[in-house]
């Protein structure tokens, strides 16, 4: 995908491979659970220090009005992200 | 004995600031941190029986673990070598609760003496959510005190606890830290030695704080004193972790989170979403009417920060210019007056010009801070800015700089990455401020004036007009995306932003953070705007030949021997102008503009148009006025018919006129691309840190704006255009 290849290319160390569903693909106002942040350290870092963790419940509230960055809501509080990001965050789909 | 230090930490949009200001007074003070691009303020609180206690208010932040000197000051000011942190309070939004402890905790850990002063509680409460502070209090092993920032409610219970947390006790060692499995404790032995053997931590607690710290920080951080062996240490423990196909980061991380949320599910009832917040939003981040929204602010924001400002700048010149009346009223004509009034008052003018914009400008910053809305502008403008590998917070700063790059550049400290702030300010100084118009406006009037319209619509001059804006934003926008892939190498930044809930800013707020960042300006960026506007004054004010001082008395003389009424006042005030315009030329910028021109020749502009470029360092407006002192014309400016005339009558010396089109749409491009402007230098000074970043603007801006508008000119005379 377009997206990934541009992340591995201005990223220097490359991230891991994604498998399952991403959270880029969840859709407006339905929620996931975080499985595991496979982005580069300092990303991964940033976000798992505001409460974004492997095993947080997040929910995709709307995309900004160009398509991207998207808003989450985790913890009580909105956070936003761009799809790059959000595609490599795997997730467990959630009703 | 000095006074206690107190620190202030806590997460953007907690509310700290209002408590700061509450705490201090407005009686705050820039500290100064070498090897901070922004400073945090310092502020005095009288404590009974404590005597005085420095507040220092830290930048907004997450956490303590830290990738730049900025956000390391927070860790050296609680664990570092230096001067220490007697005692912390934590300002935690009770609507946000758990990403608040996050940073509270971290706090606790290192065994400071913490208070907890929670905010928003009233929102909270009215919300419907109920929280036990005295079970979090326990179970936390601090003091909290609830406050709410726009009564000051709280406050008195905040003080005494404060006096209570700095009053003189041993070190204890925290109530709270959280476990870590026997596994990572493990792998973080080699850094607990290396810590042990070269931080030199007092406690058991700061050493595993420096530990926790570091296992977090070190790595892929921008950090300068970072002894070798722990970073050694650190790359090791994580390559151990690595092994067994564990994260550092996430066990660290984690091991809090886990005790967070086991102490709010005792202390705090479920949480309900914030209605209002989600209502107003619906509308504001809309694909459509989020749109109108953002575009309607985003214009009345400028248009007032282009106009609004003009009535008190048209105060601020006209009492410069009455202070300068005075002086050549009351001292005698000469070098001292001419200094005066030329050098320093002219001066002191050129810095308190901007003020009025920077107060406007930081007060609308403000305003869409605290309300919330600032965080919407880079929410919907990203994916825009960020095609460029700019960040969305960059949107605000670089809309301002067309207006003026002096606040635009100071309002890039809402941009918290060091390298996307510096990008963002090497990049903002080409789009078109309202200084480079008199230019626009004098060329379009003297070379295009009458033209007819393009296809029948529009007029030349509005056509250059637009043109050169359009250039403007280009070269901004360019000269960003290659900055990034070049002198500041940095991927392009990702975008992790807070949408904090809409609130009511306060006024009292906005009007401290005005006049803090106006009084910053002043002392900071304007004693280097002053002492460039002396230098400047010497360059076009020295030699004076005492042969030219001479002539023209002699002149005088004779105009006043032979003539009176009416004409000799035209005599004398041709007198005047050919005396500066005389005095100009032979100035050391004057005779700069001779020896410039084989190099502006190719470019189209002669040894005149050199003196006012040389000029035009001042303020790029000043171009019009020195200009029209090299022609004998007296207070000219873009509206000056004989300005205009002589323009259209100067030649070359073989008889070529000088202002052509081409070489007027030249002279554009050059103002548009071209640093003329040492207040801008002056003020990336103050904001960079260093010299090293404005002596690399001028030069990167200058060799662009001559190379660029080397290409146009020899193509437009290749080509035959405009000649």
């Amino acid at each position: 995908m377009g997206m990934l290849s541009l992340a591995e290319s201005v990223v220097p160390s490359t991230p891991i491979a994604v498998k399952g569903a991403r959270l880029v693909e969840v859709a407006d106002g339905s929620s996931a659970v975080v499985r595991r942040l496979a982005l580069p350290r300092a990303t991964a870092r940033r976000l798992l220090e505001l409460g974004l963790l492997p095993g947080t419940r997040v929910r995709v509230v709307r995309r900004a009005p160009l398509g991207d960055p998207i808003e989450l809501r985790l913890r009580n509080y909105s956070l936003s992200i761009r799809r790059e990001e959000a595609a490599l965050i795997e997730v467990e789909p959630t009703v | 004995m000095s006074a206690s230090l107190v620190l202030l930490a806590g997460n953007p949009n907690s509310g700290k600031t209002t408590l700061f200001n509450r705490l201090t007074g407005s009686r705050a003070k820039v500290a100064n941190y070498p090897g901070v691009t922004v400073s945090p303020f310092s502020g005095i609180l009288r404590l009974a029986g404590r005597g005085e206690v420095e507040i220092l208010d830290l930048p907004g932040t997450y956490s303590l673990s830290a990738r730049s000197p900025d956000e390391q000051l927070a860790v050296d000011a609680l664990l570092g070598q230096g001067r220490r942190a007697d005692a912390v309070v934590v300002v935690s939004d009770a609507t946000a609760l758990a990403r608040n402890l996050y940073l509270a905790l971290q706090v606790i850990e290192t065994g400071v003496p913490t208070v907890i002063a929670l905010t928003m509680m009233d929102e909270a409460r009215a919300a419907g959510h109920t929280l036990d502070t005295a079970r979090l209090a326990e179970r936390l092993g601090v003091v909290i005190v609830e406050v709410v920032a726009s009564t000051g409610e709280g406050h008195e219970n905040l003080v005494a606890a404060l006096s209570t947390a700095l009053a003189p006790a041993p070190p204890r060692p925290p109530r709270l830290q959280a476990p870590l499995a026997p596994e990572v404790e493990e792998d973080l032995a080699p850094v607990r030695a290396a810590v042990a053997s070269t931080l030199a931590p007092r406690t058991e607690a700061e050493a595993r704080a420096w530990v926790l710290w570091a296992a977090l920080s070190v790595g892929d951080d921008e950090l300068a004193r970072v002894p070798a062996a722990v970073r050694a240490a650190v790359a090791a423990a994580r390559a151990r972790a690595g092994q067994r196909g564990a994260d550092l980061d996430l066990a660290i991380v984690e091991s809090r989170y886990r005790v967070i949320d086991h102490v709010l599910a005792e202390a705090s009832g479920p949480v309900p979403e914030n209605a209002r917040t989600e209502r107003i939003d619906a509308v504001l981040t809309h694909p459509v009417a989020g749109l109108i929204v953002f575009v309607m602010v985003m214009l009345a924001v400028f248009q007032v920060l282009f106009s609004g400002a003009e009535p008190a700048v048209g105060l601020i010149e006209s009492a410069v210019g009455g202070v300068q009346g005075w002086i050549h009223a009351t001292l005698p004509a000469g070098p001292l007056a001419s200094l005066l009034s030329q050098g320093i008052v002219a001066g002191v003018g050129n810095v308190v010009v901007f003020v009025p914009q920077i107060a406007l400008l930081f007060f609308f910053i403000g305003f869409l801070e605290d309300s919330g809305y600032l965080a919407r502008v880079a929410f919907v403008i990203d994916r825009v800015m960020g095609g460029v590998g700019l960040h969305g917070k960059a949107f605000v700063p670089m809309l301002s700089g067309f207006a003026c790059a002096i606040p635009a550049v100071m309002a890039t400290r809402t941009i918290e990455s060091r390298k996307d702030r510096l990008i963002t300010m090497l990049a903002l100084p080409f789009t078109s401020c309202s200084a480079r118009l008199p230019i626009y406006l004098l060329v379009v009037a003297t070379v295009f004036h009458g033209d007819a319209p393009v296809m029948g619509l529009v007029s030349t001059g509005a056509l250059v007009l637009l043109s050169m804006y359009s250039l403007s934003v280009i070269a901004a926008l360019a000269a960003a995306a290659v900055l990034r892939r070049t002198v500041l190498k940095a991927p392009r930044p990702t975008l992790i932003l807070e949408l904090p809930p809409y609130r009511r800013p306060l006024l009292r707020n906005l009007a401290i953070n005005v006049g803090q960042q106006v009084r910053s300006f002043l002392t900071e960026a304007g004693t280097v705007i002053l002492s460039l506007t002396v230098i400047l004054w010497v360059l076009l004010s020295y030699p004076r030949l005492k042969e030219t001082t001479e002539a023209f008395t002699a002149q005088r003389t004779q105009a006043q021997a032979t003539m009176s009424g009416e004409a000799l006042d035209t005599r004398l005030a041709a007198l005047a102008s050919a005396e500066a315009g005389q005095r100009l030329r032979e100035s050391v910028a004057g005779r700069l503009g001779h020896v410039l021109e084989p190099a502006l020749e190719p470019l189209g502009f002669d040894w005149r148009i050199g003196i006012g470029i040389l000029g035009a360092f001042a303020a790029r407006e000043v171009f019009v006025s020195t200009l029209g002192i090299v022609f004998d014309i007296a207070d000219a400016d873009e509206s000056s018919e004989s300005l205009r005339e002589a323009l259209k009558r100067a030649t070359w010396p073989d008889g070529r006129p000088l202002l052509t089109p081409l070489s007027g749409v030249c002279l554009m491009v050059f103002f548009v691309l071209a640093c003329q402007c040492m207040s801008t230098l002056g003020v990336v000074a103050r904001e960079s840190r260093s010299w090293k970043w404005p002596v690399f603007l001028f030069t990167y801006m200058t060799v662009l704006a001559y190379v660029v508008t080397l290409i146009v000119y020899q193509t437009g005379r290749a080509l035959g255009i405009g000649v």
